[in-house]
């Protein structure tokens, strides 16, 4: 399970990558490339008169995965947060800078929250899904959004969600019993269904295996590695070992700063930064 | 050293087993009270629930009642009855000529004999010319002497000799029989104890409750809502928040005297009504409602907002769809009890003239009516001995009603706990 990083496959990505990463040192026009999905420029955010980031810069490429680590409090989560603006909930929380999804702000007054979120999904370190019946979890989406209007088209997406999010052999047969029945693992595939319902460009994962024993992790971290074939994902994560097993970019967060950011393997195996190799290393956090 | 030897350990086990009995016996304690105070209102209200009625041979006389075909309920509602039951009883007693004697044998009848011939008439519109063997109700004061609450001599006795003996012969020739009272549970208030009923006064007070309910839960949950999830927290917040707190625990007088400025003199809703009286509720239920209500919205797990919201839900959609709908059980429970206290409170209601004794079944909640617990005030205050079992046994009614409505707040509870986990 642990052995397909090294397929054929991710390692052109990951050539691809590199590549990129130099171009985009050279050129500032980097944003308004295809394989670019999300950009971040001089991202600060504030918590009232406490500063959380300073100066994030990132760009996100499209369709592959990219890992944030860091210790913990180092604002990573709060970064995650950023991307499809749930922090806008959170009182006197401000965020500076420029955010933009396929090349639009999406801190610009004219954007909608609610359509953002539609196309950035997002999955909670703790599964959440709603008390309702594991069906209605993954109707949800689609419902609300106007995405299916007959029974059968909900059913048909519902079904779709739950084949890809690999959890549909294991809850056919109780489509309609309280989602909170299910298991850990279970309980975060059908959030991770909920999450791609409504056919989001990007998927957001906050420490998405971080409350999940190995065998459930791995099952997770299998579904992402498919789920990128169509969608980019962000992870925030604790865990060092899966940042390397699942991602092609990682950045390093250190005290609300990005310390360091690269293809995965650099970052793991020949880290620039003094503060990534102690990290890495175990030095501390 | 493993022993209980040690004289500190020793200690520490006696105050242990101090402190349970402590427990216990409070407990005892508590459950000897509810006990007396049951026992106290079973014991002198059970009998309301029956009565003595007297079997009598009535002939049915058209001319005799004033009635004339056709025999409709309007006519027959207008008929003088008491004339056949005077005849019936005084036939039983042959030997009884005298006007004054007559008199006073005629007082054994409950005034409320008639309407019994009254209401078999209406039942049986063909029946005149007949003779029937029907069962009337025997006066107050032989009710209670057959249920031995008033004695047969000593001062102050309210019989003469004359009717006692009466009296004796009926029951020794079996006339006299004991019956479950359904008068009392479907009748409206009465001046006579015999003929009393509790029903005007639970149907004042389910309209009133009625009313309560549908100002005091819409009210309550979009309030609590608000407050809860949208509302910016602000010092102005804030002080609404403090306030709705001292609100639940302002005495119902005061709402019953802001009723009666506002209600009635202002407004001009009528007086006496389960409609006044149910809106001055509700502003005692209010706050009981939101503060559950909010208590229980804020229980719903943090990470079902988010997951709503992640999913592009709108901020209303994300409480409409998910947050209400698991705070329902808390908020329904804590109305209910809200209800619960509402159903026992008097003042308010005395207050917007509920008080007023009213012998009709209100159809509406504009009919003026009594409501239970300004009932049971009257019945306690009325001198006659019949009344004092029927303000027991109207406890006893009002009680099963509050345990009915707190066992459907358990109910719930547990229903929808189960469901969740």
């Amino acid at each position: 399970m642990m052995n397909y990083v090294m397929t054929a496959d991710s390692t052109d990505t990951n050539d691809n990558v590199i590549r990129k990463m130099q171009d985009s040192l050279e050129s500032e026009a980097s944003n308004s490339r295809a394989d670019i999905k999300m950009t971040a420029e001089g991202v600060s955010v504030f918590y009232g008169a406490e500063q959380a980031l300073d100066d994030i810069n990132i760009d996100i490429h499209s369709k592959q995965i990219t890992a944030l680590i860091g210790p913990s409090g180092c604002g990573k989560t709060t970064f995650l947060r950023c991307l499809n603006r749930m922090n806008d909930v959170i009182d006197g929380c401000r965020v500076n800078g420029r955010i933009s999804l396929d090349g639009e702000d999406i801190y610009a007054p004219s954007v909608d929250v609610v359509s953002l979120r539609s196309h950035v999904g997002m999955v909670f370190q703790k599964p959440n899904p709603f008390p309702k019946s594991i069906f209605e979890n993954v109707a949800y989406g689609p419902k609300i959004h106007g995405h299916a209007q007959t029974r059968e088209e909900i059913e048909e997406i519902a079904v779709r969600s739950l084949k890809k999010a690999g959890l549909f052999e294991e809850v056919k047969d109780r489509l309609h019993a309280p989602a909170t029945g299910l298991s850990g693992g279970q309980q975060q595939r059908l959030c991770i269904a909920r999450a791609i319902s409504i056919n989001p460009g990007m998927l957001l994962m906050d420490e998405p295996c971080s409350a999940l024993d190995p065998i459930a992790t791995a099952r997770i971290e299998d579904l992402m590695w498919e789920l990128k074939e169509n969608i980019t994902i962000i992870i925030v994560t604790h865990s060092m070992q899966q940042a390397s097993r699942v991602s092609q970019q990682t950045g390093f967060f250190h005290m609300g700063v990005m310390a360091e950011v690269g293809p995965t393997e650099q970052i793991f195996q020949n880290p620039v930064d003094q503060r990534t190799r102690d990290y890495i290393t175990g030095r501390f956090g | 050293m493993l022993t209980t030897n040690n004289k500190r350990l020793q200690k520490r086990h006696r105050a242990e087993a101090r402190f349970r009995a402590y427990g216990v016996l409070s407990l005892m304690a508590a459950a000897t009270v509810l006990f007396f105070l049951i026992f106290s209102i079973v014991s002198s209200g059970y009998t309301a629930f029956f009565r003595i009625t007297v079997l009598l041979v009535i002939e049915l006389d058209a001319e005799q009642s004033a009635v004339a075909p056709p025999y409709s309920r309007d006519v027959l509602m207008q008929g003088r009855y008491r004339p056949l039951v005077k005849s019936a009883l005084y036939a039983q007693f042959p030997g009884v000529t005298d006007r004054r004697e007559r008199r006073d044998l005629s007082r054994l009848l409950s005034p409320g004999a008639e309407l019994a011939v009254r209401d078999y008439l209406i039942a049986h519109p063909d029946s005149f010319g007949k003779t029937i063997a029907l069962e009337v109700p025997l006066a107050s004061d032989f009710d209670q002497l057959f249920k031995q609450h008033l004695p047969r001599s000593g001062d102050n006795i309210r019989f003469s000799e004359d009717q006692l003996q009466w009296y004796d012969q009926l029951r020794k020739e079996g006339l006299i029989r004991y019956r479950f009272n359904m008068q009392f549970l479907l009748g409206g208030d009465s001046r006579y104890p015999e003929l009393a009923g509790i029903r005007g006064a639970v149907v004042g007070s389910f309209y009133a409750l009625l009313v309560c309910f549908l100002l005091s839960f819409p009210l309550g949950i979009a309030a609590a809502t608000y407050l809860e999830e949208f509302a910016p927290k602000t010092r102005l917040t804030r002080i609404i928040e403090a306030n709705i707190n001292n609100l639940a625990a302002v005495p119902s007088v005061i709402f019953g005297l802001l009723g009666l400025a506002i209600f009635l003199n202002v407004f001009g809703l009528p007086r006496s009504t389960p409609l006044v009286g149910g809106i001055v509720l509700s502003l005692m239920t209010l706050p009981t409602i939101i503060i559950a209500t909010r208590a229980s919205i804020r229980s719903v797990s943090p990470g079902i907002r988010q997951a709503g919201l992640a999913m592009g839900a709108s901020p209303v959609q994300v409480v409409f769809h998910h947050v209400l709908p698991v705070a329902m059980p808390g908020t329904l429970t804590g109305t209910i009890i809200g209800l619960a206290q509402a159903l026992g409170e008097t003042a308010p209601l005395l207050m917007i003239g509920m008080v007023a004794f009213i012998a009709n079944v209100p159809t509406t909640p504009l009919d003026a009516s009594a409501a239970l617990p300004v009932q049971i005030f009257l019945w306690a205050e009325s001198a006659e001995r019949g009344f004092v079992e029927k303000t027991s046994a109207a406890i006893m009614v009002i009680m099963m009603f509050l345990i009915m409505m707190n066992l459907l707040a358990v109910i719930i509870r547990t229903r929808t706990q189960s469901k969740v986990e």
